[in-house]
């Protein structure tokens, strides 16, 4: 049970090793290009724009005009050596190669590709203000503790005053009428609830369920929301919240500690030394179970992550089709299968937050299993 | 930022608002929707359990109305039958009553004729009596009034009494 989720674990690394290879390779180009053809206008590169939408960046990019890029400036709040340090992202200018220093705080800072470093006193042959390790092709500066309002974290908060004016409303609505049939908001919620309660909570965690509703819930609706809000392709939503990794690890690790902190005694007992099994076998299966207690929350991450990403990844291939093709005439191919796509990832998005759920109740109701026999 | 390479932004940021976002909504949402659903179904299930007691008292007292209904029919039937009963015994006795006294008044009546009778009788033997005797003294006057005759009457008289 325990090695596809190591072999997932496994195939992510080497993906994020692609991933950054691709990125040097797309940098190195758009390096070229800009040296070579500043006369032609740069091919279309599907794949940049596509990766440039589902990571995350410090300003929020609404639109081109006139080749100009239109963003909402959100704040950058760096922790640095000398303290806090807080700036508008506008201030690098839209720029992400490092070539633009912003001073702020006594320091300087860069941005290339999105992250922030401190910057050197002088430009390299290239105009950017910071040393790349020859061997690994990467930034040598140091980095600030950057803990920035980014365009994810944006989205994020969005998202979480959406849920809170959804589900506030509603439950005011039932202390206004206690006993009654549900109306409004709270109509449409209190399926979703009960669902949550009844068929995640109770059918899978056993008879105290009750402690873990409130977690669940929020989990669900969390999740659920955030792919919603992922799937608007205009500001506010479109942002890849819940396809960021950083986001599915806060929730896997939420569903990890309480899993652990829940497990009783016969849970432990079971994956340090499993009864019913010869002697022989038992450290060797302890050492699987225990890379189990891992595993199961680290497949809970990479699987939200990767669905969310492929979904925004595939819709955003599809409306690049025009731009790939370079003609209009394929745009009601592109509109249908985004459209098809669309619908289909709005049942991804009730199905994995649904997913993320039941087997973080899963795992705690096996935790807290108690032994019959 | 790499997709796969967690940012610690992101990470610090969505534990922050996952965890307020849990806390608010534990407290000001899920605690009273969860309570609310929760007493709406025990209220229904109350309310149900009470039509199905309701149920049960209106088909027991259906039962005994039945039952008193049927106790009515069967008292007003016996009621009926004795009434009728007693119409049958009342007639019946008036019936006797009236031919005893119909027997009596035909047996006085019959006596009264059979004394009538008696009496007429009797008169009718007095005066054929009479009437024998008148006429015998007259014819005996008319026989004895010469010697022989009455002689004669003699020995027939004797004959008869040595015949008896």
């Amino acid at each position: 049970m325990a090695s596809p989720a190591v072999l997932a674990s496994e195939e992510a690394h080497s993906a994020d090793e692609h991933a950054a290879e691709a990125r040097v390779h797309a940098a190195e180009h758009s390096d070229e290009h800009a040296a070579n053809a500043t006369e032609e206008k740069e091919a279309f590169n599907p794949a940049e724009v596509i990766m440039h939408h589902i990571a995350d960046s410090h300003g929020w990019h609404i639109f081109d005009w006139n080749d100009h890029p239109v963003s909402i400036p959100l704040p950058v709040i760096l922790y640095t050596e000398k303290g806090l340090v807080v700036f508008s992202s506008s201030e690098f200018h839209h720029d992400q190669e490092g070539t633009h220093v912003v001073e702020a705080g006594g320091q300087r800072f860069v941005n290339i590709h999105e992250k922030i470093y401190y910057a050197s006193d002088v430009a390299n042959d290239h105009g950017v203000f910071a040393e790349m390790d020859h061997e690994t092709h990467e930034v040598a500066n140091a980095t600030p503790w950057d803990i920035s309002i980014t365009k994810n974290v944006a989205a994020l908060l969005f998202s979480a005053v959406v849920i809170l004016l959804l589900f506030l409303p509603a439950a005011r609505s039932y202390k206004k009428n206690p006993n009654a049939a549900p109306k409004g908001v709270a109509g449409f919620v209190e399926p979703l609830v009960v669902f949550v309660r009844d068929d995640i909570a109770k059918n899978n965690i056993g008879p105290h369920y009750k402690r873990f509703v409130p977690m669940l819930l929020t989990m669900f609706f969390f999740i659920w929301i955030n792919n919603l809000l992922g799937l608007v392709p205009f500001f506010p939503g479109g942002a890849n919240v819940t396809g960021n990794i950083a986001v599915t690890m806060v929730l896997a690790i939420v569903t990890f500690v309480v899993t652990n902190v829940n497990g009783n005694k016969h849970y432990w007992g079971h994956i340090l030394w499993m009864p019913g099994l010869p002697v022989a076998v038992k450290p060797l299966l302890a050492i699987v179970e225990f890379i189990g207690i891992f595993t199961k929350p680290f497949s809970l991450m990479i699987r939200l992550f990767a669905n969310i990403t492929a979904g925004h990844i595939i819709v955003l291939s599809l409306v690049s089709l025009v731009f790939i093709f370079e003609t209009v005439w394929v745009s009601p191919a592109a509109v249908l299968l985004t459209l098809f796509i669309s619908v289909l990832e709005l049942l991804v998005a009730a199905l994995q937050a649904y997913i993320f759920t039941l087997l973080t109740a899963l795992y705690i109701g096996a935790a807290m299993h108690e032994e019959h026999h | 930022m790499g997709i796969v390479t967690p940012g610690f932004g992101l990470i610090f940021w969505t534990t922050l608002t996952f965890f307020i976002l849990l806390f608010l909504l534990a407290k000001f949402a899920w605690k009273p929707i969860l309570k609310a659903v929760q007493d709406r179904e025990e209220s229904i299930n109350s309310a149900l359990k009470s039509a199905e007691a309701a149920k049960a008292e209106m088909a027991s007292l259906q039962s005994n109305n039945e039952q008193l209904l049927k106790a009515a029919r069967e008292e007003r039937e016996a009621m009926l039958r004795e009434a009728r009963a007693m119409r049958d015994k009342t007639i019946a006795d008036a019936k006797g009553a009236a031919s005893e006294e119909a027997a009596k008044v035909l047996e006085a009546a019959r006596a009264q004729i059979h004394y009538e009778k008696m009496s007429a009788m009797t008169e009718v033997k007095n005066q054929v009596a009479q009437l024998a005797v008148e006429m015998s003294e007259r014819i005996l006057r008319a026989e004895l009034s010469d010697a022989k005759a009455q002689a004669a009457m003699v020995d027939r008289a004797l004959e008869d009494v040595k015949l008896n």
